[in-house]
């Protein structure tokens, strides 16, 4: 065997590396050091989110069955970034009274289903594809049910698991179809095998496999789960799930879905993802309108959030992939800017829903003030970064230049407005309803600060500062080779 | 830097130096907020007198260009989106317009309470967004200035409004952010069609050049942005927002909304819609025309029947930027100018009223006229402001609104078709309609019996009301006396869309 194709995978050597070191911290240090082991798993993990951003070199290794290219870089580094975040918030929750015991597993659990979606994001053969998602679902059933002392977390877990199971049951059968009529798993000979075979059987496989990948981004009708997970979970593994865990299985689903289907695009599966993405994105925002509970609105937003995602995945052509990358990491951002806020509120004065945030400006206006502009950020609204990356997906999928997806694309504006008004509802709670503050005045860890600073300064600069975007596109361009069959 | 050697750009460096120098200020430090605001608003107001300046000079020396001060530097490069900056006649004329309100309405909310330094905070970052509407030439900076421009109208009636502001701060907001949805597909749609050879761009100026817009997609495009920028220009049916908005909204923010705010709907149709678009603006006028006039006439009636100070006006000011909109259809070169002549006089007008109604209903707190009587006797200094606002919207000779609303009828009537001509006889009784409500309300709040004796321990305006108010009462009566210098400005930035106009049109007086 040829050791030297490890050295394609830096990202992935180098997050296991953190993870055997947090590993030995957890089973080798005394007692008295334990209570550190979040600040240095987060700082070790910063050191390795900067190291990742150096570029790699593309190529293929294990016979094809895993590549690397500029784009798997740049989203790779994308989740570092959110997964730093993540982190951040969670080191004075991992130091609370019931969850300190097992705070060592928290983290390894979390960078063990980090590991999984790096796998599933560079795989070009199916069944690596299917190990990822495996490795970055069941980890995440464990994190569901951290806090063992609340039934809700108990509920989410056991949730969680069972759809997990279920979807993977379906992707499964979509799987074995397509291996069935091609004989490979591997995404290149799939594609050469497919081109001529449009069947009720393939027609049938790619609406199991877009099922299966739809529990995990959570597309409705394939939703139901998100809400009781999202409340019943832990505020970190929740904000994890929302943004990381979506993030990577909507590029892996628009990688693998392009590689391997890609000829029968216009015919097949386009019309099924118009369908999915209306359905997501109005039904994800009608009842998100009446949630009073902060996680479960959230909750509601990412499914619709989720369908702009797809908007990119539609489009199928490197603008709609750079637009997309773009916009998980702005939703990473603005998500976790509010995940970071209700964790602060949560773990001190264990309130969540929007009526406990009236009036927080006066008494938190920092803490507001990082709401308000994420919530901005997650309607569209300019100067901050959700307009831009809003924009673009719609660039990106108005290229394509059908007729059809301007009215795709006009139900998904209309709804930017309903969402407009469920986040305007924090916005008001916090800003206009300033005569019953019921929460006091707190004083947040320092890690949840920084977390906190740099999702502002996220939200602020990302649009601004037009590099980002632009070093994104070239990521794309170099892997404008993905398209061929569109 | 490159970029900072055009004068434009600091139109929108100014309101957000004003931005940061607000947010260094101490929450409860009144003093420092007001100096800070003050000199914002001042160098806005000299920036604005320096850009006529300028824009007269270069004029005088031969340039015609269509757009001066032109300068592009890109932005985001794989969509060839740049910030583009250039300034024709209308848009200079809106800035001075703006920059006169913005100033005024510092004044207007110099007592503003509670949290002012919030307020003022959001009152610049609106104008950042309406200035940078102003200056730039690109859809994509035109649209995110304009949305910038719309949010902070949230916060400023919700936190700061009076009566009931939750409900019209969240419908002002999700009907103006429901235009710019429909406008945000139209630019697109404009965007990918830009170019028959591929290069796509952003820039006004270029789109117009390559005329490359399909038909069939103008006629799609065409509602999308008319409607989008009419949801703000108050065009019926979607006009709904303005009086619940302009009746919850503060002093100053109804003053910018109603004088600048608006106007950015005009301008938009204008130079978005109808100069990129002729062919579609020449078939669907007629759709956009009767809904126009259908504003002038139902915005008038419906003033002659309320009784809320602030309802009126803003009732009028449906029926006065429907006018904007309908000269605008008229397509010819004298409607198109008296459409900017009225932006300016109602802009400057209707804030005049805003102020004067925020400064009697601080004394009286009620803007029901019923309630109110005898005024003149009382604050004769506000009662005089009143008349004046009151005749100028009227169109009394002398005044701003005179000027406008006859070269904007003069204008319409050039068109020679039956339609046009039907409507424009409508549209004309509105200036009737105008006189019965603004005479009712000056006949009964000014001049009728006191109503409420504890309104005789009243006082006048004090210095920094009387200051504000009598800024654009001048500037009410200098377009008024002095249209020509305005018409100058304006008259020949019309000549590229009425050109455009004419290959799908007759257009009078060409």
């Amino acid at each position: 065997m040829d050791y030297s194709q490890f050295l394609i995978m830096p990202q992935e050597i180098g997050l296991l590396v953190v993870f055997l070191l947090v590993f030995l911290y957890d089973t080798f240090m005394p007692e008295r050091c334990q209570k550190a082991l979040p600040v240095c798993t987060t700082a070790l993990f910063a050191l390795y989110t900067v190291f990742s951003f150096l570029p790699v070199q593309p190529g293929t290794a294990f016979a094809g069955m895993f590549e690397s290219s500029d784009a798997t870089w740049a989203m790779k580094a994308i989740l570092n970034l959110g997964m730093l975040l993540v982190l951040l918030q969670s080191v004075k929750w991992a130091n609370s009274e019931f969850v300190a015991v097992r705070r060592g597993e928290f983290y390894e659990l979390l960078l063990l289903t980090l590991f999984g979606m790096f796998l599933m994001i560079s795989a070009r053969n199916l069944l690596i594809f299917y190990i990822g998602l495996e490795t970055a679902s069941l980890p995440l059933a464990a994190l569901a049910a951290f806090e063992k002392h609340h039934y809700e977390s108990h509920e989410a877990a056991a949730k969680y698991m069972f759809t997990a199971i279920f979807s993977s049951a379906i992707l499964l059968l979509g799987i074995s179809f397509v291996y069935g009529m091609a004989g490979s798993f591997d995404y290149s000979e799939l594609a050469t095998a497919l081109v001529d075979k449009k069947s009720a059987l393939l027609i049938a496989s790619v609406a199991f496999v877009i099922a299966g990948v739809g529990f995990k981004l959570s597309l409705v009708p394939f939703h139901l789960w998100t809400a009781d997970v999202y409340q019943g979970a832990p505020t970190a593994v929740t904000s994890y799930l929302s943004v990381i865990s979506k993030g990577s299985a909507a590029f892996a689903f628009l990688v693998m879905m392009v590689q391997i289907f890609g000829a029968v695009y216009a015919d097949v599966w386009k019309w099924m993802l118009y369908a999915v993405i209306i359905l997501t994105i109005t039904i994800g925002n009608l009842f998100a309108v009446r949630q009073r509970n902060l996680k479960r609105f959230l909750a509601f937003s990412s499914i619709s959030q989720a369908g702009y995602i797809m908007l990119g995945i539609v489009a199928a052509n490197t603008l709609g992939m750079t637009s997309m990358m773009y916009y998980i990491l702005v939703y990473i951002f603005s998500n976790l800017g509010a995940f970071a806020v209700i964790a602060v509120i949560e773990r001190q004065a264990n309130k969540v829903t929007i009526d406990d945030y009236n009036g927080l400006f006066k008494t938190n206006p920092w803490l507001a003030f990082t709401m308000m502009i994420a919530m901005f950020s997650l309607a569209g609204i300019p100067p901050f970064a959700g307009f831009f990356s809003k924009f673009f997906v719609f660039a990106g999928a108005l290229k394509t230049g059908d007729t059809a997806i301007y009215i795709l694309v006009l139900i998904a504006l209309i709804n930017t407005i309903i969402s407009l008004y469920y986040y305007l509802l924090v916005v008001k709670a916090m800003f206009i309803r300033q005569d019953d503050c019921v929460i006091p005045t707190l004083k947040s860890h320092w890690t949840e600060r920084t977390g906190m600073i740099l999702c502002s300064l996220g939200i602020i600069l990302i649009g601004l500062v037009s590099c980002i975007y632009s070093m994104l596109n070239s990521a794309a361009e170099a892997s404008s080779n993905l398209f061929a069959l569109i | 830097m490159e970029i900072f050697s055009n004068i434009l750009i600091y139109f929108v460096i100014v309101p957000l130096l004003t931005l940061a120098g607000l947010a260094l200020c101490r929450n409860k430090g009144i003093g420092a907020i007001r100096t800070v605001a003050v000199i914002g608003a001042s160098a806005l107001m000299v920036l604005a007198i320096a850009l006529v300046a300028i824009f007269l000079q270069e004029r005088g020396a031969g340039n015609e260009a269509e757009m001066l001060l032109t300068g592009s530097w890109t932005w985001y490069e794989p969509l060839n989106i740049k910030l583009s900056l250039g300034v024709d006649g209308v848009s200079v004329v809106m800035i001075l317009l703006s920059a006169f309100i913005v100033f005024a309405g510092v004044f207007a909310s110099w007592k503003m309470d509670p949290l002012p330094k919030q307020f003022f905070l959001w009152f610049f970052l609106l104008s950042t967004g309406v200035f940078g509407f102003f200056i730039s030439i690109d859809l994509f900076t035109m649209f995110m200035f304009y949305e910038v421009a719309l949010i902070p109208m949230y916060l400023l009636i919700g936190v700061w409004g009076s009566g009931n502001k939750n409900y019209s701060a969240m419908k002002l907001t999700l009907m103006l952010m429901g235009g710019s949805a429909f406008l945000m597909l139209g630019i697109l749609g404009i965007y990918f069609h830009s170019s028959a050879d591929g290069n796509l761009t952003m820039n006004v100026l270029e789109i117009a050049k390559n005329n490359a817009i399909p038909e069939n997609w103008q006629l799609f495009l065409f509602p999308m942005t008319f409607v989008g920028f009419g949801v703000l220009g108050a065009m019926f049916p979607f006009h709904t927002w303005s009086p619940d908005g302009h009746a919850s909204a503060p002093t100053a923010v109804s003053m910018l909304h109603a004088g600048v705010l608006m106007k950015l709907g005009g301008y938009g149709c204008f130079r978005i819609a109808i100069y990129l678009m002729p062919f579609a603006a020449s078939e669907l006028s007629w759709i956009f025309l009767t809904l126009t006039g259908i504003s002038i006439v139902y915005g008038a009636f419906s003033a002659c029947v309320q009784t809320d100070l602030k309802y009126i006006n803003a009732y009028s000011s449906v029926s006065h930027c429907g006018m904007v909109l309908f000269a605008i259809l008229m397509f010819n070169q004298t409607a198109m100018t008296g459409a900017v002549l009225q932006m300016l006089s109602h802009g400057l007008m209707t804030a005049l009223f805003f102020a004067l109604i925020g400064m009697i209903y601080g004394r009286t707190h009620t803007r029901d006229i019923r309630d109110m009587g005898g005024m003149m006797h009382i604050m004769p200094f506000l009662g005089v402001g009143y008349v004046i606002a009151g005749l100028a919207s009227l169109g009394l000779p002398g005044l701003s609104g005179f000027v406008a609303e006859m070269t904007i009828f003069i204008g319409s009537y050039e068109n020679t078709d039956v339609f046009r001509r039907v409507l424009t006889i409508l549209g004309t009784s509105s200036i009737v309609i105008t006189a019965v409500y603004i005479l009712r309300v000056v006949g009964k709040l000014l001049f009728g019996a006191v109503q409420n004796e504890h309104h005789r321990q009243l006082t006048d305006a004090n210095w920094f009301e009387r200051l504000s108010t009598t800024t654009l009462m001048l500037s009410v009566a200098i377009i008024g006396c002095f249209p020509n210098f305005f018409v100058d400005i304006i008259r020949d930035s019309f000549v590229p869309v009425v050109k455009a106009l004419n290959e799908f049109f007759p257009v009078a007086g060409i």
